[in-house]
């Protein structure tokens, strides 16, 4: 057993972060939020990291990826959320991807896996229907073949970032006379095919994060079905099973931890600042125990996993512990600024806007990003969902 | 960056576990807890014979050049048995003073003994008035020509019952919690002056009330620095609290998988209560808390030699975490074995009893997020 890093990741760790400092765009430093951002600042970095190679580290080298070991991509992971830069979108280059370069035909991945990693495609999730959230399954978007086309109807929801999307993935029903899992299909389509609607769903932040898609008489070509016909429940669930480093969002979190402490170094509390006060310094080192105790087990997930062990079923657990940091952390900051968690004069929009924001600077997203955070339990199977997954996989009940 | 067990390592493992199963089943465990003694003598003798005493000491003091992992695979598996025997106070707090800052004579003389199994010690730091503060100290020791007089009471000594030797800390000079001021002596527990009240504790091991009246001591048998013993003692008290996080997490998986197994049999309802979300739910969570403690227990074991402050924020951060899960796993483990986990006959209770009383021992949840919070500012 030993902490420490072999000196070969320690000069990986230096390379990747003078990389980082040397070319992320001046212009999105800081803008680690979502909200208020265009098309052009999302693929920013997306391009600069494919010239440099380095867009796609989980993908095998053949397809494009980096070659890098489980502990140089932990580095990188680590590097990249402790510069607060703007992560890649996962849709293409951690979802769709690595079921393209595992399930696809030769034609599907010379087309498509380029594409993804040039950013020249962008890809959206069509998974999560009105009435299919937890019970995936049961959704009932529906693909009926006609010749050399697929007839599709139903509508999908949740489906972030879809109005900037050249390309949407879908799991739709193939078969509605068989069990639900074997029945599915996953599908690619052109989102400008005529019959699909984006609509967009603004959330409790005020934000245009997610959409609403709709379906109507779509019409995808037969080589756009991924794998077998009824074989998508399989792929699905390779997918939602695959983005799983980086999952506990530890950097990240440790990062937010640092702004916290500043944020409360600054507020006054009494005769002091907040951080002075006891039961506010409680909470912060509460806290801190958490994520420690997080980074040891993401540490000993990742030695199991550069031992070739997969990560099984215990990135639940990651999952779970991280994203209630994550909420903690964005609870405990809207508690910090105190009565300037009121003002909502940007709305979530304040990148880029010329309105002077009222009190500190670092008060003005605390409250957009509390109520945003809320999405964070609920998405990529919620909690309750992943505590069903322990029981049955890890506990055996 | 590496989370695995050397060969050597794995062994030793395999020896203690062996060693536990053999012979430390519950009701085994009991016999021993109830005896008039209160702990074997037998094992302590065996545990010496098969190299645990001297696991974690380095070459040069008579040991196999191990380290601190050495004693976490040794305690995580006393704590999947409740192993009694006095292993933190002799060879991980008395060996480990003596290691740091005994004298070549004390070394020469104890450290032997100790990985013979021939001396057995207790540490005795705590006092009625002082809670966790190891700073806070009324036991004084005067000088009195080359030797030193000892007054006072120390609470609570942790297996001072079995011990021929202690180690006390009293006070050489300074005020009452003042942190300089505090020397740490060796004393032989029949000296004239020394006595105790012995007892039972509630998790199954035994200690004593040792009240100290015009103790002789000789200068010869200070620790390290006279008035400077504090630094000292809290070094060895964060090893302490990494042996014992390792105990912790042998014991939470024991009772998970006690627990698991129990709901995975026991109908209600026509149906194994296992298959009720509710207790799915409280079960991984039990799961992810025994997890963390882990995880914690290798960041402390890890960290010991790293600066004071990164040390002690490990050792605090670890402490709670072990206090924290060892509670929410003890009493769920009760809770979902209902009317039978309150009984004396199931393993839960024991479990449970000595989880709770890690919490307290070497200072409590409460006590170390405030430590932490103070060397975190």
């Amino acid at each position: 057993m030993d902490l420490n890093f072999a000196p070969e990741d320690v000069a990986f760790r230096e390379q990747v972060r003078t990389f980082i400092a040397e070319n992320y765009p001046e212009h999105l430093r800081g803008k680690n939020r979502r909200a208020g951002l265009e098309k052009d600042d999302f693929l920013a970095w997306h391009r600069i990291l494919h010239k440099q190679g380095w867009v796609a580290p989980s993908w095998p080298k053949e397809y494009g990826g980096t070659g890098w070991t489980v502990t140089q991509k932990y580095i990188w992971g680590e590097e990249c959320a402790t510069a607060e830069v703007l992560p890649v979108l996962p849709f293409g280059v951690n979802m769709l991807g690595p079921v393209i370069y595992t399930f696809a035909s030769e034609d599907q991945k010379k087309h498509y896996l380029p594409r993804i990693l040039s950013g020249e495609d962008w890809w959206c999730q069509g998974y999560s229907e009105p009435g299919s959230g937890s019970d995936l399954a049961s959704l009932r978007t529906k693909a009926v073949r006609d010749g050399d086309h697929y007839i599709v109807n139903g509508s999908k929801t949740w489906t972030t970032l879809a109005q900037h999307a050249d390309w949407i993935f879908c799991l739709v029903k193939t078969n509605t006379e068989v069990k639900a899992q074997e029945g599915i299909s996953f599908l690619l389509m052109d989102i400008k095919t005529p019959g699909i609607t984006v609509r967009p769903i603004i959330t409790m932040d005020g934000s245009h994060e997610v959409n609403e898609v709709f379906l109507e008489d779509v019409k995808v070509p037969v080589e756009n079905l991924v794998g077998e016909e009824n074989k998508g429940w399989t792929y699905a669930k390779f997918l939602l099973g695959h983005e799983r480093s980086g999952i506990a969002g530890v950097a990240g979190s440790k990062r937010q931890v640092e702004k916290l402490k500043t944020i409360a170094g600054s507020e006054r509390s009494g005769t002091g600042t907040l951080m002075e006060d006891t039961d506010f310094a409680r909470k912060v080192a509460e806290l801190e125990v958490d994520l420690l105790a997080l980074e040891f087990t993401e540490l000993r997930t990742l030695a199991s996993e550069s031992a070739g062990k997969g990560p099984g079923p215990e990135a639940s657990l990651l999952k779970v512990k991280g994203t209630e940091v994550q909420q903690r952390l964005t609870d405990m900051t809207l508690e910090a600024v105190g009565y300037y968690g009121f003002p909502f004069v940007n709305g979530p929009n304040v990148e880029g806007s010329n309105i002077f924001p009222v009190g500190p600077d670092y008060a003005t997203q605390a409250g957009p990003t509390y109520f945003n955070h809320r999405k964070a339990s609920i998405y990529g199977g919620s909690n309750e969902i992943q505590r069903n997954i322990m029981a049955k996989m890890v506990l055996g009940l | 960056m590496d989370f695995s067990f050397t060969e050597e390592q794995t062994l030793l493992r395999n020896t203690v576990q062996r060693f536990v199963q053999d012979n430390y089943e519950l009701e085994a465990r009991q016999k021993i807890v109830n005896s008039e003694e209160g702990f074997s003598r037998d094992y302590w003798q065996q545990l010496a014979e098969l190299g645990l005493f001297m696991a974690p000491f380095s070459e040069e003091l008579g040991g196999m050049g191990g380290s601190q992992i050495e004693t976490m695979i040794i305690m995580e598996e006393f704590g999947r048995g409740l192993v009694v025997e006095p292993y933190v106070p002799t060879v991980v707090l008395a060996g480990g003073l003596l290691r740091e800052a005994g004298s070549q004579a004390q070394k020469d003389e104890l450290l032997p003994s100790i990985i013979g199994g021939e001396t057995i010690f207790a540490v005795a730091y705590a006092e009625p008035q002082g809670r966790y503060n190891l700073a806070d100290i009324t036991t004084r020791a005067e000088k009195d020509g080359s030797d030193f007089r000892l007054n006072g009471h120390k609470a609570v000594v942790l297996g001072a019952p079995w011990a021929n030797k202690l180690i006390i800390s009293a006070r050489t000079s300074g005020g009452q919690r003042d942190d300089s001021g505090i020397t740490l002596f060796i004393v032989d527990k029949n000296t004239d002056g020394v006595s105790s009240r012995d007892y039972p504790t509630i998790d199954g091991s035994r200690a004593s009330e040792i009240i100290l009246e015009n103790v002789k001591v000789s200068g010869d048998a200070v620790i390290g620095e006279v008035d400077d013993g504090l630094p000292l003692l809290s070094k060895i008290f964060d090893e302490g609290i990494a042996a014992i996080c390792a105990e912790a997490s042998g014991a939470m998986r024991v009772l998970n998988d006690t627990t698991i197994e129990y709901c995975k049999t026991r109908k209600q309802f026509g149906m194994p209560i296992g298959k009720f979300q509710v207790l799915q739910h409280r079960m991984v969570d039990m799961f992810m808390e025994c997890e963390q403690s882990v995880s914690m227990t290798y960041m402390v074991n890890l960290k010991l030699d790293e600066s004071d402050v990164e040390r002690e924020k490990a050792a605090s951060a670890a402490k709670v975490q072990i206090g924290k899960s060892g509670k929410f796993i003890g009493q769920n483990a009760v809770q979902l074995h209902g009317g039978m986990g309150m009984t004396d006959e199931l393993n839960v209770g024991h479990y449970f009893k000595r989880l709770t009383m890690i919490d307290t021992q070497f200072g409590n949840v409460d006590h170390h997020l405030k430590r932490y919070a103070a060397l975190d500012a």
